[in-house]
């Protein structure tokens, strides 16, 4: 059984089809990149996949339950799949500590002790042991993002949702957020990541998703997407990514 | 008899006048804002039965002279058959009016605040009102300082209408005085600077508040 099953979901904004019918599945332990031009649902999915924005049909189903479901516990589904967002979202009224111990508190219900434990830990884990007390202001975005993600982290998810956590990050500052990531994959967690970061998607993901106009479009390793892509909107998807970002065309 | 000695004898009356000005504003500012989170968080939140009746609520306190809701209150609540004072009469209309501009004034800062933020914690597993409460309002309330201070410092002066409902506050112990001693224009001028020193003692207090809750990042002082 899959971890993530994600079944002809079809989200609409107003008169706007942004989801049509999309279905994939996500293994444990797999990570999966989207990629695709903008405007096409990507991060739209991954926000239907944890609820933020329901999906008007089709089913999702995490571990075995149905996170579409109407009886289903959004709170704890979501406990269980973390986000990172593109623009970080930190809480900025919080010290960098605090907002990763905020779910700790007031969702696991720690103690005050447990919670500060492990989110020291997790902010450890991201490398950023020497900035716990700094609000999120005082950072930089790549520490913000890193922050963001051990707040994801640290409620113990089974999933992590990436909605393009590099895209508004300075150039010099993505590789620290992107060997974060890496570690992470490495670790054996269940990865579902929007990113235009081809080389982080080459090595790191099991398979590639191309979207495009609320469809998926071609689904494959990154061997083969990035080598002979059958779709031919995928060919010229990768080819300009190549022109702005460098590397191999078709 | 000179102005400072007749002022001498009344100083006991200006005295209390001044301490219900102090009261009616104090009690009117702290529970008109009480008041303003459950309106404004309805507005913003609520489901259309709530949001309708606190829009209702604004509408009609923003729509209406302030006097008009004093005598309807002064006048309106004897009429059902209850008695109440001056005082309480004044204080409920300054409470009510002023938790609808509180609200109304809040509602900007909880405009600036993202919609991400809402999602972000919706996503570590939060409720929607332990959102608001945890993530949106400590944020909206830093915003919020600037026009909090400005709604207290316009009741300070709102409440010299008390006097037309027979609450004896500063204005009114400085009319009562005027026509008894003829000293118009002394007293006026004295109670104006009075009123202008206990407005910019609340203007201090709102910079120490905004100082005490300084974070990096929530910098208001563009919003005076």
């Amino acid at each position: 059984m899959p971890l993530l099953k994600v079944n002809d979901i079809t989200k609409r904004f107003g008169k706007n089809t942004v989801l049509d019918g999309v279905s994939f599945d996500l293994d444990k332990g797999d990570v999966k990149v989207i990629i695709g031009p903008s405007g096409t649902g990507k991060s739209t999915l991954l926000r239907c996949i944890n609820m933020l924005a329901p999906p008007e049909q089709g089913s999702i189903y995490l571990d075995g339950v149905e996170v579409t479901g109407s009886k289903t516990d959004l709170y704890v589904i979501r406990q269980k799949i973390g986000m990172v967002f593109q623009h970080f979202a930190l809480f900025k009224h919080l010290r960098a500590i605090d907002n990763v111990m905020l779910g700790l508190l007031k969702v696991k219900k720690m103690s005050r002790e447990e919670a500060l434990k492990k989110a020291e830990y997790e902010l450890d884990r991201v490398g950023l042991s020497g900035h716990t007390d700094k609000y999120p202001a005082e950072l930089s975005g790549g520490q913000q993002q890193r922050v963001g993600i051990a707040r994801a982290l640290a409620m113990d998810p089974v999933l992590m949702l990436f909605d393009e956590p590099t895209s508004a990050l300075d150039p010099e500052l993505i590789g620290e957020v992107l060997q974060v990531m890496q570690d992470l994959a490495k670790s054996g967690m269940t990865m579902l990541c929007v990113t235009h970061e081809m080389g982080f998607a080459k090595s790191v993901a099991s398979e590639i998703i191309f979207m495009e106009s609320g469809h998926i479009i071609e689904q494959s390793p990154p061997s083969e997407m990035f080598t002979a892509p059958k779709n031919e909107r995928t060919k010229s998807f990768l080819n300009k990514i190549a022109e702005l970002y460098g590397g191999e065309g078709f | 008899m000179g102005f400072f000695h007749a002022l001498w004898s009344y100083l006991p009356a200006m005295g209390q006048g001044l301490l219900l000005t102090i009261e009616l504003t104090a009690i009117s500012a702290v529970v008109g804002f009480i008041m303003a989170i459950p309106l404004v968080v309805g507005i913003l939140y609520g489901n259309i039965f709530f949001r309708s009746l606190c829009r209702l609520y604004v509408t009609i306190v923003r729509g209406t002279p302030l006097l008009v809701q004093l005598f309807f209150i002064y006048f309106g609540i004897p009429a059902l058959g209850f008695r109440i004072r001056p005082f309480h009469a004044a204080l409920i209309g300054f409470v009510l009016n002023s938790a609808a501009y509180q609200a109304e004034y809040m509602k900007g800062g909880f405009l600036a605040i993202t919609g991400e933020q809402m999602e972000a914690a919706y996503s570590v597993g939060l409720s929607k009102w332990e959102s608001i409460r945890h993530i949106i309002f400590p944020q909206a309330f830093r915003f919020s300082i600037p026009a909090l201070s400005n709604e207290i410092i316009y009741l300070i002066k709102y409440t010299s209408i008390a006097y037309i409902i027979q609450v004896e506050e500063l204005f009114a112990q400085a009319k009562y005085f005027a026509s008894d001693t003829f000293y118009h224009l002394h007293i006026y001028l004295l109670i104006g600077v009075v009123y202008l020193l206990m407005v910019l003692v609340v203007t201090k207090g709102a910079d120490y508040l905004e100082k005490k809750m300084y974070i990096p990042g929530f910098d208001v002082s563009h919003l005076k």
